[in-house]
């Protein structure tokens, strides 16, 4: 019996954490793809700043609020401009970012396909 | 032939690349935030500084006057010495200084206040850095010029006399 409870306790334990973990690490996702705006080359994440502290409690604020990913990075965005978000939204001025692997992609692959065929 | 258009892809592909790159190098690579963009105050609610009570932004910045949001806290050097010049700007009646008070030690903020004097109408409290995010601000100090609920100008970093003299001609 005293085992039965043992295990009991142990495996709601562990499932309490395991739902938390979940939440923190949906936290973290979140804040790894924003930059802190006001160090060099850190994202929220990883900074101890002031600015990201706060960041951070309104992210968690946000989550438990019912808000997806994407809402809460419209909502950074629209605060702070595109720059907060390491990953940039296709737009005019990035499309060439998009674009160009995959330009040089066909290029290369071009090539290839030639020589295969002047081999044979 | 086909050996005279490899060349002349390679170099004009070349050519691509160094154009992107030369263009590159005019754009400054520090980032700026935009300072007037004409936005929306954020809705929030606070408790205010003396008496502690709860007050939703929509019954602050609710008249046809302009409104100095001013983040400050004692901790931060700046913030003192732009003080002298927003107890100046306080003798100026068309504007209206609401101070809001960030990540502050109660006494350390009532010192403050004590020490160098108060121009604000009402000091709210953010004590966990969330309502200045809701502004969209960097830290402290930082300073919002709003009229008519939206953000006409943003000041990041302390004001100097300069700055007084825009905010000024503004409000005129």
């Amino acid at each position: 019996m005293k085992i039965l409870k043992l295990i009991f306790i142990t495996f709601l334990v562990f499932s309490l954490n395991y739902l938390n973990a979940d939440e923190i690490d949906f936290q973290n996702k979140i804040t790894k793809n924003l930059r802190c705006l006001i160090c060099q080359g850190q994202s929220v994440y990883d900074s101890d700043s002031e600015f990201a502290i706060s960041v951070k409690l309104v992210v968690k604020n946000k989550i438990n609020a019912g808000l997806s990913e994407k809402e809460i990075y419209n909502f950074l965005t629209e605060k702070y401009g595109e720059w907060i978000l390491y990953d940039p939204k296709l737009n005019k001025n990035t499309y060439i970012l998009w674009f160009l692997p995959l330009l040089i992609f066909l290029f290369g692959g071009a090539i290839v396909i030639k020589k295969f065929i002047n081999i044979r | 032939m086909n050996n005279k258009i490899f060349p002349i892809i390679v170099i004009s592909f070349f050519i691509f690349i160094f154009f992107i790159f030369f263009k590159g190098l005019n754009n400054s690579n520090t980032y700026k935030p935009s300072d007037n963009e004409n936005k929306i105050i954020p809705k929030f609610s606070a408790y205010t500084f003396f008496d502690n009570k709860l007050v939703y932004s929509d019954n602050i910045f609710n008249q046809k006057k302009f409104y100095l949001l001013n983040i400050w806290s004692s901790w931060c050097l700046p913030c003192r010495e732009e003080h002298p010049l927003i107890m100046n700007l306080k003798e100026n009646s068309k504007i209206e200084i609401i101070g809001l008070n960030y990540k502050d030690k109660d006494k350390n903020a009532k010192k403050f206040i004590n020490d160098l004097g108060n121009p604000y109408s009402k000091i709210l409290l953010d004590e966990d850095g969330t309502k200045a995010i809701e502004w969209g601000a960097y830290g402290v100090p930082e300073t919002f010029l709003i009229f008519e609920n939206k953000i006409i100008k943003k000041y990041i970093g302390p004001l100097n006399s300069e700055l007084i003299l825009e905010i000024e001609s503004f409000v005129k």
